[in-house]
Protein backbone atom coordinates (compact mmCIF):
# COMPACT_ATOMS: atom_id res chain seq x y z
CA UNK A 1 0.00 0.00 0.00
CA UNK A 2 2.87 2.19 0.72
CA UNK A 3 4.74 1.89 -1.92
CA UNK A 4 1.58 1.94 -4.25
CA UNK A 5 1.19 5.76 -2.40
CA UNK A 6 5.11 6.51 -3.60
CA UNK A 7 4.29 5.63 -6.99
CA UNK A 8 1.75 7.90 -6.99
CA UNK A 9 3.33 10.28 -5.68
CA UNK A 10 5.76 9.82 -8.16
CA UNK A 11 3.60 10.52 -11.07
CA UNK A 12 2.19 13.23 -9.99
CA UNK A 13 5.30 15.15 -9.29
CA UNK A 14 6.04 14.14 -13.18
CA UNK A 15 2.66 15.54 -14.06
CA UNK A 16 3.25 18.91 -12.11
CA UNK A 17 7.25 18.75 -13.90
CA UNK A 18 4.99 18.34 -17.29
CA UNK A 19 2.88 21.13 -16.60
CA UNK A 20 5.38 23.95 -16.13
CA UNK A 21 6.36 23.62 -19.92
CA UNK A 22 4.31 26.67 -21.25
CA UNK A 23 1.93 26.21 -23.89
CA UNK A 24 3.40 28.39 -26.40
CA UNK A 25 6.29 26.01 -25.92
CA UNK A 26 4.69 23.08 -26.89
CA UNK A 27 2.92 24.79 -29.71
CA UNK A 28 6.89 25.71 -30.67
CA UNK A 29 7.44 21.94 -29.97
CA UNK A 30 5.02 20.63 -32.39
CA UNK A 31 5.89 23.32 -35.36
CA UNK A 32 9.47 22.23 -35.47
CA UNK A 33 8.38 18.89 -35.70
CA UNK A 34 6.41 19.50 -38.66
CA UNK A 35 9.00 22.09 -39.84
CA UNK A 36 11.08 19.08 -40.94
CA UNK A 37 8.73 18.21 -43.72
CA UNK A 38 7.36 20.92 -44.50
CA UNK A 39 4.11 20.40 -47.51
CA UNK A 40 5.17 24.37 -48.28
CA UNK A 41 7.87 22.65 -50.24
CA UNK A 42 5.96 21.07 -52.36
CA UNK A 43 4.09 24.40 -53.64
CA UNK A 44 7.49 25.89 -53.74
CA UNK A 45 8.72 23.53 -56.17
CA UNK A 46 5.61 23.88 -58.62
CA UNK A 47 5.78 27.57 -58.55
CA UNK A 48 9.74 27.23 -59.51
CA UNK A 49 7.88 25.58 -62.27
CA UNK A 50 5.11 28.08 -63.15
CA UNK A 51 8.23 30.78 -63.41
CA UNK A 52 9.78 28.90 -66.04
CA UNK A 53 6.85 26.93 -67.83
CA UNK A 54 5.72 28.53 -71.38
CA UNK A 55 1.80 29.33 -70.44
CA UNK A 56 -1.05 31.72 -71.12
CA UNK A 57 -2.70 33.37 -74.36
CA UNK A 58 1.05 34.35 -75.47
CA UNK A 59 2.63 31.26 -74.36
CA UNK A 60 5.50 32.79 -72.38
CA UNK A 61 7.52 32.57 -69.27
CA UNK A 62 7.51 34.78 -66.39
CA UNK A 63 11.16 34.94 -66.56
CA UNK A 64 11.03 38.94 -67.65
CA UNK A 65 8.71 39.52 -64.71
CA UNK A 66 10.08 42.52 -62.74
CA UNK A 67 9.59 42.37 -59.38
CA UNK A 68 11.21 45.71 -58.39
CA UNK A 69 15.01 44.77 -58.76
CA UNK A 70 15.12 44.26 -62.53
CA UNK A 71 13.81 41.59 -64.82
CA UNK A 72 14.20 38.57 -63.56
CA UNK A 73 15.30 39.04 -60.41
CA UNK A 74 13.74 36.62 -57.96
CA UNK A 75 16.31 36.98 -55.15
CA UNK A 76 15.96 39.27 -52.77
CA UNK A 77 12.56 40.42 -54.55
CA UNK A 78 10.12 39.25 -51.65
CA UNK A 79 11.70 41.39 -48.38
CA UNK A 80 11.74 44.80 -50.72
CA UNK A 81 7.26 44.56 -51.31
CA UNK A 82 5.11 46.00 -51.33
CA UNK A 83 6.67 49.00 -53.28
CA UNK A 84 5.82 51.16 -56.05
CA UNK A 85 6.13 49.95 -60.09
CA UNK A 86 6.99 52.99 -62.40
CA UNK A 87 5.36 50.76 -65.22
CA UNK A 88 1.92 50.59 -63.94
CA UNK A 89 2.47 54.15 -61.57
CA UNK A 90 1.14 52.25 -58.17
CA UNK A 91 2.48 50.51 -55.07
CA UNK A 92 1.90 46.59 -55.53
CA UNK A 93 2.72 44.03 -53.02
CA UNK A 94 3.81 39.89 -54.36
CA UNK A 95 0.45 38.99 -55.52
CA UNK A 96 -0.68 41.91 -56.97
CA UNK A 97 2.54 42.22 -59.25
CA UNK A 98 2.76 38.64 -60.26
CA UNK A 99 -0.96 39.11 -61.58
CA UNK A 100 0.03 42.08 -63.18
CA UNK A 101 3.14 40.49 -64.48
CA UNK A 102 0.79 37.39 -66.04
CA UNK A 103 -1.59 39.70 -67.29
CA UNK A 104 1.85 41.88 -69.45
CA UNK A 105 3.70 39.06 -70.45
CA UNK A 106 1.76 35.81 -70.25
CA UNK A 107 -1.69 37.80 -71.76
CA UNK A 108 -3.93 36.18 -68.51
CA UNK A 109 -6.84 38.35 -67.59
CA UNK A 110 -5.66 40.01 -64.43
CA UNK A 111 -9.27 41.04 -63.10
CA UNK A 112 -10.38 37.35 -64.17
CA UNK A 113 -7.42 36.03 -61.81
CA UNK A 114 -8.00 38.57 -59.09
CA UNK A 115 -12.09 37.65 -58.97
CA UNK A 116 -11.11 33.58 -58.94
CA UNK A 117 -11.69 32.29 -55.55
CA UNK A 118 -8.40 31.45 -53.27
CA UNK A 119 -7.57 27.99 -54.13
CA UNK A 120 -8.77 27.87 -57.35
CA UNK A 121 -7.53 27.57 -61.04
CA UNK A 122 -4.70 30.27 -61.80
CA UNK A 123 -5.17 31.97 -58.20
CA UNK A 124 -3.46 29.05 -56.69
CA UNK A 125 -0.69 29.23 -59.22
CA UNK A 126 -0.82 32.80 -58.04
CA UNK A 127 -0.16 31.05 -54.51
CA UNK A 128 2.62 28.77 -55.58
CA UNK A 129 4.45 31.50 -57.33
CA UNK A 130 4.16 33.61 -54.13
CA UNK A 131 5.98 30.83 -51.85
CA UNK A 132 8.65 30.20 -54.41
CA UNK A 133 9.66 33.60 -54.86
CA UNK A 134 9.06 34.38 -50.87
CA UNK A 135 11.50 30.65 -50.68
CA UNK A 136 14.17 32.70 -53.14
CA UNK A 137 14.58 35.13 -50.23
CA UNK A 138 15.08 33.13 -47.06
CA UNK A 139 17.04 34.46 -44.18
CA UNK A 140 17.37 38.04 -45.79
CA UNK A 141 15.87 41.10 -43.80
CA UNK A 142 13.03 43.05 -44.66
CA UNK A 143 14.11 46.01 -45.95
CA UNK A 144 10.88 48.45 -48.01
CA UNK A 145 12.43 51.50 -49.75
CA UNK A 146 9.42 53.32 -48.26
CA UNK A 147 10.70 56.04 -50.13
CA UNK A 148 8.41 56.89 -53.27
CA UNK A 149 5.85 59.72 -52.45
CA UNK A 150 3.20 56.93 -52.83
CA UNK A 151 4.88 54.36 -50.76
CA UNK A 152 4.66 56.91 -47.63
CA UNK A 153 1.06 57.29 -48.45
CA UNK A 154 0.38 53.86 -48.72
CA UNK A 155 2.22 53.58 -45.37
CA UNK A 156 -0.13 55.98 -43.67
CA UNK A 157 -2.92 54.70 -45.46
CA UNK A 158 -2.38 51.36 -43.99
CA UNK A 159 -1.39 52.99 -40.38
CA UNK A 160 -4.58 54.07 -40.79
CA UNK A 161 -6.63 51.23 -41.81
CA UNK A 162 -5.15 48.94 -38.82
CA UNK A 163 -6.19 51.08 -36.17
CA UNK A 164 -9.26 51.34 -38.21
CA UNK A 165 -12.28 50.25 -35.56
CA UNK A 166 -15.46 49.06 -37.59
CA UNK A 167 -18.03 46.36 -38.22
CA UNK A 168 -20.67 44.55 -35.87
CA UNK A 169 -17.47 43.85 -33.25
CA UNK A 170 -16.23 46.75 -33.15
CA UNK A 171 -12.85 45.19 -34.00
CA UNK A 172 -9.60 46.83 -35.49
CA UNK A 173 -6.34 44.66 -36.59
CA UNK A 174 -4.93 46.62 -33.71
CA UNK A 175 -7.34 44.84 -31.61
CA UNK A 176 -5.33 41.80 -31.75
CA UNK A 177 -2.28 42.46 -33.38
CA UNK A 178 -1.66 46.07 -31.11
CA UNK A 179 0.31 45.45 -28.21
CA UNK A 180 2.95 42.10 -26.90
CA UNK A 181 2.11 39.30 -25.12
CA UNK A 182 -1.69 38.56 -26.66
CA UNK A 183 -2.83 35.58 -27.47
CA UNK A 184 -6.00 33.71 -29.15
CA UNK A 185 -6.64 30.35 -27.10
CA UNK A 186 -2.95 29.27 -27.50
CA UNK A 187 -2.03 31.38 -30.06
CA UNK A 188 0.59 34.29 -29.46
CA UNK A 189 -0.14 37.03 -31.57
CA UNK A 190 2.35 39.60 -32.73
CA UNK A 191 2.07 42.76 -31.95
CA UNK A 192 2.60 44.10 -35.68
CA UNK A 193 2.85 47.75 -34.98
CA UNK A 194 6.86 47.50 -34.74
CA UNK A 195 8.95 44.52 -35.95
CA UNK A 196 7.61 41.58 -34.55
CA UNK A 197 11.15 39.95 -34.26
CA UNK A 198 12.60 37.39 -37.06
CA UNK A 199 9.89 35.03 -39.11
CA UNK A 200 7.06 36.24 -37.42
CA UNK A 201 4.03 38.42 -38.53
CA UNK A 202 4.57 39.44 -42.15
CA UNK A 203 8.30 38.07 -42.24
CA UNK A 204 6.13 34.78 -42.20
CA UNK A 205 3.71 34.03 -45.36
CA UNK A 206 2.87 32.73 -47.10
CA UNK A 207 2.80 29.69 -44.65
CA UNK A 208 1.15 26.36 -44.73
CA UNK A 209 -1.76 25.60 -42.74
CA UNK A 210 -1.45 22.17 -41.39
CA UNK A 211 -5.22 22.62 -39.81
CA UNK A 212 -6.61 22.46 -43.31
CA UNK A 213 -4.07 21.59 -45.28
CA UNK A 214 -3.84 24.93 -47.48
CA UNK A 215 -0.94 27.05 -48.64
CA UNK A 216 -2.16 30.28 -47.68
CA UNK A 217 -0.51 33.58 -48.96
CA UNK A 218 -0.41 36.92 -47.25
CA UNK A 219 -3.71 38.10 -49.08
CA UNK A 220 -5.30 35.31 -48.03
CA UNK A 221 -4.21 35.83 -44.36
CA UNK A 222 -5.42 39.39 -44.57
CA UNK A 223 -8.49 37.88 -46.13
CA UNK A 224 -9.16 35.89 -42.97
CA UNK A 225 -7.69 38.62 -40.37
CA UNK A 226 -11.17 40.39 -41.66
CA UNK A 227 -13.57 37.80 -41.81
CA UNK A 228 -12.77 37.14 -38.22
CA UNK A 229 -13.61 41.24 -37.40
CA UNK A 230 -16.75 40.45 -39.31
CA UNK A 231 -15.73 43.14 -41.98
CA UNK A 232 -16.50 42.67 -45.62
CA UNK A 233 -14.29 40.56 -47.71
CA UNK A 234 -11.03 42.30 -49.28
CA UNK A 235 -11.34 42.19 -52.85
CA UNK A 236 -7.89 40.34 -54.09
CA UNK A 237 -4.67 42.86 -54.40
CA UNK A 238 -7.14 45.77 -53.50
CA UNK A 239 -5.30 49.28 -52.24
CA UNK A 240 -6.34 48.28 -48.84
CA UNK A 241 -4.64 44.99 -48.29
CA UNK A 242 -1.64 46.55 -50.29
CA UNK A 243 -1.58 49.12 -47.82
CA UNK A 244 -1.39 47.22 -44.65
CA UNK A 245 1.07 44.86 -46.54
CA UNK A 246 3.09 47.62 -46.60
CA UNK A 247 2.42 48.95 -43.61
CA UNK A 248 2.99 45.78 -41.63
CA UNK A 249 6.22 45.31 -44.46
CA UNK A 250 7.92 48.84 -43.57
CA UNK A 251 7.56 47.92 -39.30
CA UNK A 252 9.15 44.46 -39.98
CA UNK A 253 12.50 46.12 -41.44
CA UNK A 254 15.57 44.14 -40.24
CA UNK A 255 13.09 41.31 -39.58
CA UNK A 256 14.49 37.81 -41.27
CA UNK A 257 12.76 36.02 -43.81
CA UNK A 258 11.32 32.69 -43.09
CA UNK A 259 8.39 31.98 -45.44
CA UNK A 260 7.32 29.79 -46.49
CA UNK A 261 6.71 28.88 -42.47
CA UNK A 262 4.08 26.33 -41.42
CA UNK A 263 1.51 27.34 -39.21
CA UNK A 264 -0.77 25.17 -36.99
CA UNK B 1 -0.57 14.05 -63.92
CA UNK B 2 0.66 14.29 -60.06
CA UNK B 3 3.31 17.21 -58.91
CA UNK B 4 6.54 15.61 -58.38
CA UNK B 5 7.47 14.02 -54.37
CA UNK B 6 10.17 15.72 -52.78
CA UNK B 7 13.05 13.38 -51.57
CA UNK B 8 16.16 14.45 -48.97
CA UNK B 9 18.78 11.19 -47.96
CA UNK B 10 21.29 11.67 -45.97
CA UNK B 11 23.96 8.68 -44.80
CA UNK B 12 25.40 9.57 -41.28
CA UNK B 13 27.19 6.08 -39.86
CA UNK B 14 26.16 2.71 -41.84
CA UNK B 15 22.81 3.80 -42.62
CA UNK B 16 20.40 6.78 -44.02
CA UNK B 17 17.71 8.92 -43.10
CA UNK B 18 14.97 9.38 -45.96
CA UNK B 19 12.67 11.89 -45.80
CA UNK B 20 9.69 11.98 -48.42
CA UNK B 21 7.31 14.74 -48.67
CA UNK B 22 3.97 13.30 -51.48
CA UNK B 23 1.77 15.95 -53.00
CA UNK B 24 -1.12 14.08 -52.69
CA UNK B 25 -5.05 15.21 -51.76
CA UNK B 26 -5.90 12.36 -49.44
CA UNK B 27 -9.73 12.46 -49.47
CA UNK B 28 -10.66 10.44 -46.80
CA UNK B 29 -14.57 9.63 -48.61
CA UNK B 30 -16.07 10.97 -45.26
CA UNK B 31 -16.17 15.15 -46.73
CA UNK B 32 -19.43 16.23 -48.35
CA UNK B 33 -18.97 19.19 -50.37
CA UNK B 34 -21.20 22.80 -50.14
CA UNK B 35 -23.66 20.77 -52.30
CA UNK B 36 -23.46 18.00 -49.68
CA UNK B 37 -22.52 15.29 -51.74
CA UNK B 38 -19.55 13.10 -50.63
CA UNK B 39 -16.63 13.96 -52.12
CA UNK B 40 -15.31 10.64 -53.27
CA UNK B 41 -12.17 8.87 -51.46
CA UNK B 42 -9.06 9.18 -53.30
CA UNK B 43 -6.32 8.44 -51.12
CA UNK B 44 -2.43 6.66 -51.84
CA UNK B 45 -3.01 3.08 -50.84
CA UNK B 46 0.55 1.48 -51.57
CA UNK B 47 4.19 2.63 -51.17
CA UNK B 48 7.34 1.24 -51.82
CA UNK B 49 10.67 2.60 -51.05
CA UNK B 50 14.00 1.08 -52.93
CA UNK B 51 17.65 1.30 -52.36
CA UNK B 52 19.23 0.87 -56.16
CA UNK B 53 16.47 -1.17 -57.55
CA UNK B 54 16.06 -3.63 -54.46
CA UNK B 55 12.76 -3.20 -52.38
CA UNK B 56 13.72 -1.96 -48.98
CA UNK B 57 10.28 -0.47 -47.70
CA UNK B 58 6.22 -1.42 -48.61
CA UNK B 59 3.62 -0.03 -46.81
CA UNK B 60 -0.27 0.34 -47.18
CA UNK B 61 -2.14 3.70 -46.46
CA UNK B 62 -5.77 4.29 -45.89
CA UNK B 63 -8.00 7.29 -45.97
CA UNK B 64 -6.49 8.12 -42.17
CA UNK B 65 -3.45 9.57 -43.87
CA UNK B 66 -2.82 13.33 -44.08
CA UNK B 67 -3.02 15.69 -46.99
CA UNK B 68 0.44 15.94 -48.53
CA UNK B 69 1.90 12.89 -46.27
CA UNK B 70 5.21 12.92 -44.57
CA UNK B 71 7.27 10.07 -44.56
CA UNK B 72 10.47 9.06 -42.64
CA UNK B 73 12.82 6.25 -42.65
CA UNK B 74 15.64 4.52 -42.27
CA UNK B 75 17.95 2.07 -44.78
CA UNK B 76 20.59 0.26 -43.60
CA UNK B 77 23.67 -0.31 -45.17
CA UNK B 78 22.94 3.17 -47.97
CA UNK B 79 26.17 5.26 -48.68
CA UNK B 80 26.69 8.38 -50.30
CA UNK B 81 25.83 8.15 -54.39
CA UNK B 82 23.45 5.30 -53.94
CA UNK B 83 20.02 6.28 -55.38
CA UNK B 84 16.74 5.64 -53.36
CA UNK B 85 13.56 5.64 -55.21
CA UNK B 86 10.19 5.91 -53.75
CA UNK B 87 6.55 4.45 -54.83
CA UNK B 88 3.06 5.28 -54.86
CA UNK B 89 -0.06 4.32 -56.03
CA UNK B 90 -3.18 6.00 -54.67
CA UNK B 91 -6.86 4.22 -55.13
CA UNK B 92 -7.51 5.92 -58.80
CA UNK B 93 -4.74 3.87 -60.24
CA UNK B 94 -2.60 6.89 -60.32
CA UNK B 95 1.02 6.75 -59.43
CA UNK B 96 3.94 8.52 -59.01
CA UNK B 97 7.78 7.66 -58.58
CA UNK B 98 11.06 9.76 -58.48
CA UNK B 99 14.14 8.88 -57.41
CA UNK B 100 16.85 11.08 -54.98
CA UNK B 101 20.74 10.02 -54.64
CA UNK B 102 21.48 9.45 -51.04
CA UNK B 103 24.24 12.64 -49.93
Amino acid sequence: MKRWTLALAAIMISGAALAQKSASDGIAEYRAMLADGNPAELFEAKGEDLWKQKRGPKNATLEKCDLGKGPGVVKGAFVELPRHFADTNKVQDLESRLVTCMETLQGFNGAEIAKTAYGRGEQNNVTALATWIAAESRGLKFNLPNSHQQEKVMYEVGKRLFFMRSGTHDFSCASCHGEDGKRIRLQDLPNLTKNPGDGIGFAAWPAYRVSNGQMWSMQLRLNDCYRQQRFPFPLFGSDATVALGAYMGVNAKGAENIAPAIKR
Amino acid sequence: MADPMRIRAQAAGDKATVRVLMSHEMESGQRKDSAGKVVPAWYIQDVSASLNGKVVLTAEWGPAVSKNPFMQFVVKGAKAGDKIAVTWKDNKGDSRTDEATVS
